[in-house]
């Protein structure tokens, strides 16, 4: 309940702020010296905002799309030969640093959207492949077995067993993508994409603090609402196959 | 019919099942029983192709099991697991519709195929019909998980240990409702147990695993007294020899004239129950409902296999 409150009282800050930063000054005023701005108003906080939030969206659905196709390819008779390849794939999309990608993007795509798009995508496949990996693999033995004894084809099991049980493990590793890649398309602002971390970077290229705190306060915020959104849906998908939590 | 012919499994050179042949006649019930490891389940499997044969075959009604993808000869089959297996994020109707709907039976068909099997099962179908899996007593999963095998009318029903999860009390009540289901239905059944109560009780013949041979294949009267190899001797185990065979008879087949004083006996309990409640009033003789007595007398001769072999 206390959880719930304080959810709605961030959120509530959250779109107070966008819609009006400047009656935020008071507050930013103390981390400013040398009479500088204390709200970022070169580009608008709510347009950034609205542009992260669609670069990590793009980034996510993407890497969940791939990952999925590939959890399930890898899981399938026929391509189980080819589990340590996408496992290899997948971990060294994570492991290899954002910045590193966008720094041998940049060359191949040029400045913008691109580049960080490619970073966030790489970055977040190996959560969602790794928790559709446990879920497709993790079913209960006596319900997939009834399944097929029934004489379900591997399709229909896929789609009308294996899937849906596996959907709330499936969104806790959306979850985690999304909520990683929220966090690391700031970076994305070094190489010209319209994210907030513009507003950070101009607070670290100024001295400005103020600017610094209200790019990741936003950030921050978003994140923590994400998440909470995510856990609530996967609640729900839990509950309905009677695994309540 | 099902025919069973020379049915063979090797895993990496070992046979798990080695040239089992056996007929099950049409609305009868057969018992697998062995200990674990006996190729029990793994020669069930291959009657619905989960598992596939190394060689051997397997007719149902003279066609062999072999013709056609195996996904289609399951749809025709009843499957029943220990555990039920049904699908967790299924409502109880879907569950039971599962095959109709692979089917492609109508709805309206589907539905009201739910209801009379939920009624058949004694379950309530207006309270039943939308609730969850997880939502249902041990009991009450395991009569749907019956119930959707029994969706589309198979004329085999397979069944793997399919009271091994439940308590006994409610597990004497479940394979009574089943038999009873299976008589009115006529539907053939194939039963794996380990349990050699449940297919004396159960099994119009009984067929003894060990190490993936078939050694006797016989009603279960003729499994008690004249057991094949002591192996089978050891499964039935000696102590409970006799109560096993007293369990095989009502006890209105047994009623003869005379009186006796005391609460009467049901008609349809078993001579074990007779038995039991003899030793427990301490009386010799007991009245049967609908007429006659047991005495315990008769019993006892009932329960010595050498004695009426020599009658």
């Amino acid at each position: 309940m206390t959880g719930r409150v304080l959810l709605g009282a961030a959120l509530l800050v959250l779109l107070a702020f966008l819609a009006r930063p400047g009656s935020f000054a008071p507050l930013f005023d103390p981390f400013t010296c040398n009479n500088a701005a204390a709200i970022y108003t070169q580009t608008p906080l709510w347009s950034l905002t609205l542009s992260h939030l669609a670069l990590v969206g793009i980034a996510v659905l993407a890497s969940t799309v791939v990952a999925l196709v590939l959890a399930v390819l890898v899981t399938r008779p026929s391509g189980r030969e080819f589990l340590p390849l996408a496992r290899t794939i997948t971990s060294v999309g994570q492991t290899f640093p954002p910045v590193a990608v966008l720094a041998l993007a940049v060359p191949i795509m040029g400045f913008g959207a691109g580049p960080t798009l490619v970073a966030l995508f790489l970055y977040g496949l190996l959560p969602v492949f790794e928790n559709t990996l446990a879920g497709l693999t993790g079913q209960p033995r006596n319900v997939a077995e009834a399944a097929r004894g029934m004489g379900l084809t591997p399709r229909q099991r896929l789609w009308q067993v294996d899937l849906p049980l596996a959907l709330p493990v499936i969104l806790g590793g959306m979850r985690l993508t999304a909520v990683i890649s929220l966090g690391t398309a700031t970076i994305g602002s070094t190489v010209a994409a319209r994210t907030l971390g513009e507003v950070i970077i101009a607070g670290l290229l100024s001295a400005n603090t103020a600017f610094v705190l209200q790019g990741g306060m936003v950030v921050g915020i978003i994140a923590v609402l994400i998440h909470a959104g995510f856990q609530g849906l996967e609640r729900r998908a839990a509950a309905r196959i009677g695994l309540a939590r | 019919m099902i025919e069973i012919r020379a049915l063979t499994k090797i895993y990496d050179g070992t046979p798990a099942v080695e040239d089992v042949t056996l007929t099950v006649e049409p609305g009868q019930i057969a018992a697998l029983v062995g200990t674990s490891g006996s190729g029990k389940t793994t020669l069930l499997r291959m009657i619905n192709r989960l598992v596939e044969p190394t060689s051997g075959q397997v007719l149902i009604d003279g066609r062999d099991t072999r013709e056609g993808p195996a996904h289609l000869l399951r749809r025709r089959i009843g499957y029943a697991i220990q555990g039920h297996g049904l699908f967790p994020h299924r409502t109880v109707a879907q569950n039971i519709g599962t095959v109709p709907r692979l089917l492609g039976w109508p709805a309206e068909k589907i539905r009201d195929r739910v209801d009379e099997l939920l009624t058949l099962f004694q379950m309530e179908p207006d309270a039943f019909r939308d609730r969850m899996p997880f939502d249902l007593s041990g009991g009450q999963q395991q009569r749907v998980g019956v119930a959707r095998a029994l969706a589309a009318k198979p004329d085999l029903l397979l069944m793997d240990e399919p009271f091994g999860a439940l308590d006994p009390v409610i597990r004497a009540k479940a394979q009574a409702d089943l038999r009873d289901i299976q008589r009115r239905l006529g539907t053939t059944l194939i039963l794996v147990t380990h349990d050699m109560e449940e297919a004396v009780t159960l099994g119009d013949r009984i067929a003894v695993m060990d190490k993936g041979r078939l050694v006797q294949y016989a009603p279960p009267s003729e499994i008690l007294t004249a057991p094949a190899t002591p192996f089978v001797r050891d499964l039935i185990g000696l102590d409970q020899r006799p109560f096993h065979l007293l369990s095989l008879t009502p006890a209105f087949a047994l009623a003869a004239e005379g009186h006796a004083a005391g609460p009467v006996l049901p008609r349809d309990a078993s001579l074990r129950d007779a038995l039991a409640e003899c030793l427990w009033s301490g009386r010799d003789a007991l009245p049967v409902e609908g007429g006659g007595v047991i005495t315990l007398a008769a019993l006892r001769a009932q329960a010595a296999p050498a004695a009426r072999a020599a009658e």
